[in-house]
């Protein structure tokens, strides 16, 4: 088994960007046949990227490639899928009118006979234990059937070479599983399988070897049962790190919101929230779980005054017990009103942050309206950057950078670190941490921590399960739009709240 | 044969120094001029050098043509500083024309009907205010429609032009003297009646574009309405999550924007034209909106480059008499040489790397 040959030999692949940022360095990479291979590496680390030139998105600057013994040139998607290699992206990419098996097809210059091709997609789906009908639209998906096809729509193309691109960020435990259970029959018929993952179980779990970048270079291989987690976590970040995530007990606890009956509907109609009640207390952190899009946008912007709601109330409890009444009300009343609330939304260059401009002008974006003076005060904010830059070890070449530069982890410092430096008495928090690597998330768990032990009520919408878990005091499960319970986050069990996010109070029989 | 390199890659570039970046441009403008030159030999056969000097000569060619050229070059920009802030909005104000024919409109009235019912500076002020108000709600029309039933504002502006023209188109013939003519003529021509001028005819526009270029460059850099219009721009997401009233700000803004264009119209009509027809604005409230893109709203560099669009204009037309060729060969040289500063941004951002010539051997 270790002397055979592999069918995709990378050789000193280098691709940079600009003349600054070298995403791939020298990088040697061997993919074998019936082998799952994991490429693990932080955010930043030119995992994704190297796939890319695989896949024929992205040229390489330097290096060779070879395939099946022989070198060659992958200039297009086109060649990748000539040579048998296909790509799952991290985005999909369907055609939300059509139905899967037209979305499988586009583009493929062949006669067009649905027929037979609807043949060879259930044929494909029978052979490895796929779930999907060809028949129905992608809008009519879950995210996980949306993946399905995609895998698919490669097999169809009969490739042999599977990149898929963190598969796993956007399913539930239940999915993961049975995504997993396709990939080993897959490996089985002899297929090769490149996963691009940053989660440490999942490496232990599914594959057969681990692949480290680290800063764009190469770090090693090694069999995954010649490893364990903290091997590959020092290779991975280059020193040791502690992988506990703290969680003090709550002190002092007093009710601070609480949401009753609130009912959304989006503009055209579709329920969004139906009935969602809860309360959240000072000092405490209330994780909130769900598969992507079961309300927790909705619930969290109609807390922070940008949703309207058709039914309910969200009131605010002041120390001394007094109440106000938040919903109906936009950021700017709430804020008048005395109501220190932060919010850091999912989207944080589109709608937390601008992109464009720099950290200082960012800063401004809670302050800019103090003070009469017609102009605004640059001082300020300008002071603010550079405290949140020191206290949080942001990595910028300046205060004017514009933010659209930094990295990730980088981005999401500026823009907690802003919403903290507000001092709030809630802190509304939309997956804190996606896409950020070990080190970054650390650091806002770390700061959510101070938070929650300074009095703040922390709300943490997060899709990775073991992190709530962690984490949380509490754990709210949404499932379609309604609460499906609330369990206590000390001892709570994965599967548990796995089956809950999937079916409402978590009755598998329903 | 299949087994190369693509011939080339554009990739992003990292930031340039502005000295690179002017380099860029300056490149730019020669390789046009080349251009130009190999197009006047071929189509005309006359030596591009007399050509050339000919498009100075027309812009700068005598003391009156350099005032011209100034004064030219100050309503082009005054039109562009006015675009400015929707643009910066991102709210695509193509209606720069319509707005400017209301505050001709609105400047013209006034002249019109009551000359010698009230004092000079009564009636200068009042023009002023008319023209002004005129100009902001042709704007603000469709900025309101945008804010409530989220309109297409590109369409809405472009459509209030043709409005401004056939109103101004009508009240041509309620106002036309002589009568039969069909047209207003020179307004007061014997008394200059609110007439506007400052030292030479020439200097009004020149000196309210200057100030306007500071005072747009303060508006939108250090104030908290620029500071909001910046937000609302780059993302109507953000705005509203910090709390700005996005509507508000759209309609308050387009009250800015077609203030500024309704003054230009006061100008065009109390200081420069001193009458009023449908073709008044000449389409510069379209070329405003170019000049505008081309300087990234930067007000400082509207000035070079209205400068640069009315000298190239001037010039063409000069050429087109002194060597009575057509205008559309005039023509053909402003577009090649606009064409080239335009195409360069896409050099200052990207780089095209080609196949190196190392591998090709290999």
């Amino acid at each position: 088994m270790d002397n055979k040959e592999p069918i995709v030999k990378m050789r000193n692949i280098t691709k940079r960007f600009g003349t600054k940022v070298i995403a791939n360095d020298k990088v040697w990479l061997d993919i074998y046949r019936g082998e799952i291979l994991s490429i693990l590496g932080e955010n930043g680390s030119g995992k994704t990227t190297l796939m890319n030139m695989l896949s024929g998105i992205y040229f390489p600057d330097e290096g060779t490639i070879e395939v099946d013994g022989k070198e060659v040139v992958i200039r297009s998607p086109k060649d990748a899928f000539t040579l048998g290699i296909g790509m799952v992206h991290q985005h999909f990419k369907l055609v939300d009118v059509l139905t899967a098996a037209e979305n499988i097809v586009l583009g493929l210059e062949e006669p067009f006979d649905m027929k037979a091709a609807t043949e060879k997609i259930r044929d494909i789906c029978s052979r490895y234990g796929f779930d999907v009908n060809p028949e129905q639209k992608i809008y009519d998906m879950s995210v996980s059937q949306k993946q399905t096809v995609e895998i698919v729509k490669v097999l169809y193309r009969n490739a042999n070479i599977l990149i898929l691109d963190e598969p796993t960020a956007v399913l539930t435990p239940q999915e993961t599983d049975r995504l997993f259970a396709v990939l080993r029959n897959m490996r089985s018929d002899g297929k090769a399988i490149v996963i691009i993952t940053h989660k440490l179980h999942e490496v232990e779990e599914i594959s057969d070897r681990v692949a480290i970048l680290r800063k764009g270079q190469f770090v090693g291989d090694v069999l995954t049962k010649n490893t364990n987690a903290e091997e590959m976590t020092n290779m991975m970040v280059g020193r040791a790190v502690q992988l506990n995530i703290e969680r003090p007990e709550p002190v002092n606890s007093k009710p601070r919101l609480e949401v009753k009956d609130l009912t959304v509907r989006s503009q055209d109609g579709i329920l969004k929230l139906d009935h969602v009640s809860f309360s959240l207390n000072s000092g405490e952190i209330l994780g909130i779980a769900g598969i992507s899009g079961c309300g927790q946008k909705e619930l969290l912007e109609a807390i922070a005054g940008l949703q309207v709601a058709e039914t309910g109330s969200i009131s605010y409890i002041e120390d001394d017990g007094s109440r106000d009444e938040l919903l109906g009300k936009d950021p700017l009343e709430i804020r008048k009103k005395g109501v220190s609330l932060s919010f850091v939304p999912e989207d944080r260059l589109g709608m937390g942050l601008v992109g464009n401009m720099d950290l200082a002008d960012n800063m401004m974006l809670r302050s800019f309206r103090r003070g009469h003076s017609f102009l605004t005060d640059r001082k300020a904010p300008h002071e603010l950057a550079e405290t949140v830059v020191k206290e949080l070890e942001v990595v910028t070449p300046s205060i004017s950078t514009p933010v659209r530069r930094l990295s990730g982890g980088n981005v999401q410092k500026v823009l907690v670190g802003r919403e903290i430096a507000a001092a709030p008495s809630i802190l509304l928090t939309a997956y804190a941490v996606r896409g950020l690597d070990v080190n970054s998330s650390y650091v806002i768990y770390d700061l959510l921590n101070k938070q929650k032990m300074s009095g703040v009520g922390v709300i943490y919408v997060g899709e990775d399960l073991d992190v709530l878990l962690e984490l949380s005091d509490r754990i709210l499960v949404l499932c379609g739009g309604k609460v499906s319970g609330i369990v206590e986050g000390r001892g709570a069990d994965k599967r548990e709240i796995g089956r809950m996010m999937t079916s409402l109070g978590g009755n598998t029989e329903k | 044969m299949k087994n190369r390199e693509p011939l080339f890659h554009i990739s992003k570039r990292d930031d340039l120094s502005m000295l690179k970046v002017w380099g860029i441009r300056l490149i730019a403008i020669l390789l046009a001029l080349v251009l130009c030159s190999i197009v006047t030999i071929l189509l005309t056969r006359l030596n591009p050098l007399d050509v050339f000097a000919a498009v100075i000569k027309g812009a700068f060619g005598s003391k009156r043509k350099t005032w011209v050229t100034a004064q030219n070059t100050s309503v082009l920009l005054l039109i562009a500083l006015a675009l400015t802030p929707a643009f910066k909005m991102r709210f695509w104000n193509v209606g720069g024309e319509g707005q400017i024919l209301m505050g001709a409109w609105a400047a013209a009235a006034c002249m019109i009907t009551l000359t010698d019912k009230v004092p000079e500076w009564v009636l200068i002020v009042l023009m002023c205010v008319a023209s002004i108000v005129c100009g902001a709600l042709w704007a603000a029309i469709p900025a309101y429609f945008k804010a409530k039933w989220n309109t297409n504002d590109t369409l809405f502006t472009l459509m209030m032009n043709y409005i401004a023209t056939q109103l101004v188109a009508c009240f041509a013939i309620v106002w036309e003297n002589p009568k039969g003519s069909g047209t207003i003529g020179i307004i007061n021509n014997a008394s200059e009646f609110g007439w506007i001028q400052i030292g030479n005819k020439y200097l009004l526009p020149i000196i309210v574009a200057l100030i306007m270029t500071v005072a747009t460059y303060v508006y939108l850099n250090f104030t908290k309405h620029g500071y909001e219009i910046a937000v609302v721009g780059e993302s109507e997401r953000t705005a509203r999550y910090i709390g700005i009233k996005v509507e508000r700000v759209m309609i308050r803004t387009l009250l800015v924007s077609g203030g500024v264009c309704g003054m230009v119209g006061l100008i065009l009509v109390a200081g420069i034209n001193h009458t009023l027809t449908t073709t008044l604005a000449g389409g510069r409230g379209f070329t405003g909106v170019m000049v505008s893109w081309m300087s990234h709203f930067n007000p400082f560099t509207m000035i070079l480059t209205s400068f640069l669009l009315v000298f190239l204009n001037r010039g063409a037309s000069e050429i087109a008499t002194a060597f009575s060729l057509n205008t559309s060969f005039s023509d053909i040289l402003t577009g090649i040489i606009i064409f080239f500063i335009i195409g360069c941004e896409f050099f200052i951002r990207y780089r095209v790397s080609f196949r190196s010539a190392k591998k090709k051997e290999g």
